[in-house]
């Protein structure tokens, strides 16, 4: 980047907007996922839509790539900064802009904390219900872009469910507004692509939220089983039975030993751990509970208990929240993955796993949502230890691998990014990403909005598959293919 | 029109000529009348008939059993129908996972009854289910009560397969619940009205059949009042399936509120609806007013039908607009709006002044956030703009338009500004 174009960057954030020496860039050098890491030339830091619009149109005009960012929590590298480009931090976009009870509706700045919606509306009874492990620190504008879960997601569904509208700086600097406060609005669900969009179709700078009125009664149950085989054919039965719990978790012994570790949640020693939770009106949980409680006895839990105060449940749920980051009380470095398998597949999937595991020599920790088959396995490694990173990252793709052949996908909540874009390819078909790679192209031709994310083999807009052929703008040296 | 010899030739070949036949009278769309009918039987001559359309110039209009084919504007061109109705199966019921993938042209009754075996069903109480197909509901985007406990369409498919007009068979999304792999393509097509691409399968998310279903009934003496305990209702602990107001010219409010509970749970749920409404004591009804939506588009074709979407606290502010335009206007109506603020409305009477209580309902609406869009329109209706303003991001559904479908093969004309 021509370093006279830093002037118009400030002029547009001012000085305490413009972060341009190493010492600080480094901060922004990678995301949750430490492993990439590139130094991005500068970082802007928007206060208001104008300000983002403004560094937009200045990357559009000297062709700037850019990697919008929110707390950086992210574990693909979806953040990771783009070589040559710069990073817009929406941290300082933080405000809840209005709370509409009456209508369950919220709208938010994308740098707001997921955890902050509820509590500004949990005084009169409502919450923002996707709740992925990180959401004290995790930002909605990346929740956006992740299209982010949680345990609860079976129940209520994703940030897509629950994104009603944004604001959206596109890629070259335009603002629109795509979806709304109402329901149905005319015209194409563009809110509805954008959303799980890894950043690759704009910023958005507003997000219209839809909350949920908070249930009369939660019971959340902890059910102790020899191992994950009798723990899946209980989640099945539960099913089968016509429940639709609001989240069923499972961890194994592994899993359970750090979370005991780390946050003393008082798990049971087993092989396998399960946690389901029920909500709604107090007679229907208290019937169903019964129900769930008979099923985990009938497939050999030898130990069942129902939380008794909130306290209790709060720290049932600690437990399984903190399970990755517990991971460094049993093991110096790890690899969490993201697969997903249709849960039937659960008893054959966890036992290549473990199969896996030995051949490589390394420990797979297990903590799971299972009532949706997301895997989140954590491949343990020393990578003082000769070899033995590159064979944890070999063991855990090899497991997405797994998923895949199961019928799965390699990712259910944490996004494709930089680290699983290789295995689009043997996700999806040729056609099925050439399609996905026109949508970006109506948003973003000139490819700048983290143009390096998701896709494999990224192409420029117009370009056709086959034997590379440099595009026109390529040629006249107006873009750069990165 | 056509060159009908070449053309159809090439088209047949693509199809196989025992699948293309030639319109008649009664495949007309909105009035324009198409040349041939394609019905492929499977998704590679679909999507060949496709490219073939698309490089000769040929706009297709895609048909599953055609419930809903008089929804938005009048196409511009309409030379072949594609047909879905032979894609009609159901390819996999995965109910230990929850999940069902089926073709684009199965119906949705002929869907729910292969879920109900293992006791699950397709949370949308769609219009028609016994005559709708899947791509025909997706690509309409229709919703009844259920979408306030559910969601919409967008909400419960997980997968879909498109035909592209190159011919481009592309998938997106999968074939499990949780999933954020590539775009959501799945979202873009669902309420695109065959516009982008010819949706040849789709994935969903299933649920479990209710235990038990209870509907219970109540009625206020105005609009004032309904919303107040709409608001109530959706601010209260109740864990309802579905709540709907019904109405009609001249009448009064009624509410009907969807309970599906264990016995235990509905039991103690009536209780609490019955402490929160007071002295407005509710009736158990039977569960056919859930068909009152439906029942809107029983009188002939005099009627105009329209989608109303408003704020859940917009209810009554929009149905004393519709009183007061068709008071004004001397219309009948009848209005059937969910506690999500979508709802539908009949409008009945003299053409001209149907148009223009339409468009005033409409700049009404709009002017607080909401949106009108006329799905049924009489026919001296017929230039009235189907779905009114698209806002702000209209440039950029054209653009994702001319992505997919650069010569407007499909749908021409029929979608928001023209597309």
């Amino acid at each position: 980047m021509n370093h006279d174009l830093l002037p118009q960057f400030r002029a547009v954030v001012g000085h305490s907007g413009l972060l341009s020496s190493p010492e600080e860039l480094h901060t922004y050098e990678c995301d949750g996922l430490t492993n990439f890491r590139v130094m991005p030339l500068a970082v802007l830091l928007p206060v208001n839509t104008e300000q983002v619009q403004g560094i937009v149109r200045i990357c559009h005009r000297e062709r700037i790539p850019f990697v919008a960012r929110g707390s950086g929590t992210g574990l693909s590298g979806g953040a990771l900064p783009v070589k040559n480009g710069i990073v817009i931090s929406l941290a300082r976009m933080n405000r809840i802009l209005e709370v509409d009870l009456a209508n369950a509706r919220v709208v938010v700045e994308p740098g707001v904390i997921n955890l902050e919606v509820t509590g500004r509306v949990q005084p009169r009874g409502y919450f923002y219900a996707p709740d992925p492990s990180s959401q004290s620190v995790c930002s909605i504008g990346g929740n956006v872009a992740e299209n982010s879960g949680g345990a609860h997601c079976l129940k209520y569904g994703f940030t897509t469910t629950h994104v009603l509208g944004l604001e959206v700086v596109l890629p070259d600097g335009s603002i629109v507004h795509l979806g709304g406060k109402i329901l149905d609005n005319p015209g194409y669900d563009l809110a509805g692509v954008f959303v799980g969009s890894e950043g690759t179709l704009g910023i958005a700078t507003k997000v219209i939220l839809r909350i949920v009125k908070r249930p009369e009664c939660i019971r959340t149950l902890l059910a102790a089983f020899p191992s994950s085989n009798e723990a899946g054919a209980a989640v099945s039965d539960i099913i089968a039975a016509g429940m639709l719990p609001a989240a069923i978790e499972m961890m194994d012994n592994l899993a359970i030993q750090a979370a005991e570790a780390a946050v003393h949640a008082n798990y049971p020693n087993c092989g396998a751990l399960l946690l389901v939770e029920l909500d709604g009106p107090i007679a229907e949980v208290q019937a169903l509970m019964q129900s769930v409680e008979e099923i985990c006895e009938k497939n050999g839990a030898w130990e069942i208990r129902v939380a008794q105060s909130d306290a209790e449940r709060t720290l049932v749920w600690k437990g399984r929240k903190a399970a990755f980051a517990a991971m460094g009380r049993i093991s110096p470095n790890y690899i969490v993955q993201d697969g997903v398998i249709p849960r039937t597949a659960l008893p054959q999937v966890m036992s290549e796993i473990t199969r896996l595991g030995r051949e490589a020599g390394l420990r797979v920790a297990n903590v799971f949502h299972a009532g949706d088959g997301n895997l989140h396995p954590l491949v343990l490694y020393d990578r003082h230890v000769a070899g033995q990173e590159q064979a944890a990252e070999a063991l855990s793709y090899r497991i997405l691998e797994l998923c895949l052949a199961a019928g799965g996908s390699i990712t259910g909540e944490h996004g494709v990014g930089e680290d699983k874009k290789y295995m689009m390819s043997q996700m999806f078909s040729e056609p099925d990403l050439t399609a996905m790679q026109r949508v970006r192209c109506a948003f973003d031709p000139l490819q700048l909005s983290n143009p390096t994310k998701i896709f494999p083999t990224p192409r420029m807009c117009g370009e056709k598959a086959g034997e590379y052929v440099p595009h026109p703008l390529e040629s006249a040296g107006i873009a750069e293919r990165f | 029109m056509l060159k009908a010899g070449p053309i159809k030739e090439r088209l047949a070949t693509a199809v196989g000529s025992q699948n293309l036949r030639t319109a008649t009278a009664g495949d007309s769309v909105c009035g324009v009348p198409p040349q041939f009918v394609a019905e492929p039987e499977n998704e590679e001559q679909l999507a060949s008939l496709l490219s073939c359309a698309d490089d000769t110039g040929v706009a297709v209009v895609p048909r599953g059993r055609g419930t809903k084919l008089d929804w938005g504007n009048p196409p511009k061109r309409a030379d072949v129908i594609l047909s879905t109705a032979r894609l009609d199966r159901v390819l996999e019921h995965a109910w230990a996972d929850l999940t069902v993938t089926v073709q684009s042209g199965c119906t949705v009754q002929a869907l729910q009854n292969m879920l109900v075996q293992h006791g699950q069903r397709l949370a949308c109480d769609c219009l028609w289910p016994e005559r709708a197909t899947i791509g025909g509901l997706l690509s309409t985007n229709d919703s009844g009560g259920l979408r306030l406990r559910f969601g919409a369409l967008r909400d419960l498919i997980i997968g879909v397969t498109l035909a592209l007009p190159d011919g481009t068979l592309a998938s997106s999304g999968g074939k499990v619940v949780k999933n954020v792999a590539g775009y959501d393509l799945p979202k873009l097509a669902t309420g695109a009205l065959g516009t982008l691409g010819v949706i040849t399968r789709a994935v969903f998310r299933v649920h479990p059949l209710p235990h038990n279903t209870r509907t219970l009934s109540f009625s206020t003496e105005n609009w004032h009042t309904m919303q107040q305990h709409a608001l109530s209702i959706q601010d209260s602990k109740l864990a309802h399936a579905a709540l709907q107001i019904r109405c009609t010219a001249g009448g009064r409010p009624s509410a009907d509120i969807l309970f599906e509970a264990t016995e235990a749970g509905i039991h103690a749920q009536e209780s609490q609806l019955r402490d929160l409404l007071g002295f407005t004591c509710p009736e158990q009804v039977a569960e056919s007013v859930w068909k009152a939506r439906q029942e809107l588009w029983s009188p002939a074709d005099s009627a105009a039908i329209a989608k109303i979407s408003v704020l859940p606290a917009g209810i009554a502010r929009v149905a004393e607009n519709l009183e007061e335009i068709a008071n004004s206007q001397k219309l009948q109506w009848q209005l059937v709006v969910q506690a999500t603020g979508v709802g539908t409305l009949q409008l009945d009477g003299e053409s001209n002044r149907l148009s223009a209580a339409l468009e005033q309902l409409r700049a009404e609406v709009e002017g607080y956030g909401g949106s009108v869009v006329i799905l049924r329109r009489p026919k001296a209706l017929a230039l009235l703009d189907a779905w009114g303003n698209p806002g702000d991001a209209l440039p950029l559904m054209r653009a994702v338009k001319q992505q997919l479908d650069p010569k407007s093969t499909l749908n021409p004309g029929r979608f928001v500004g023209e597309i």
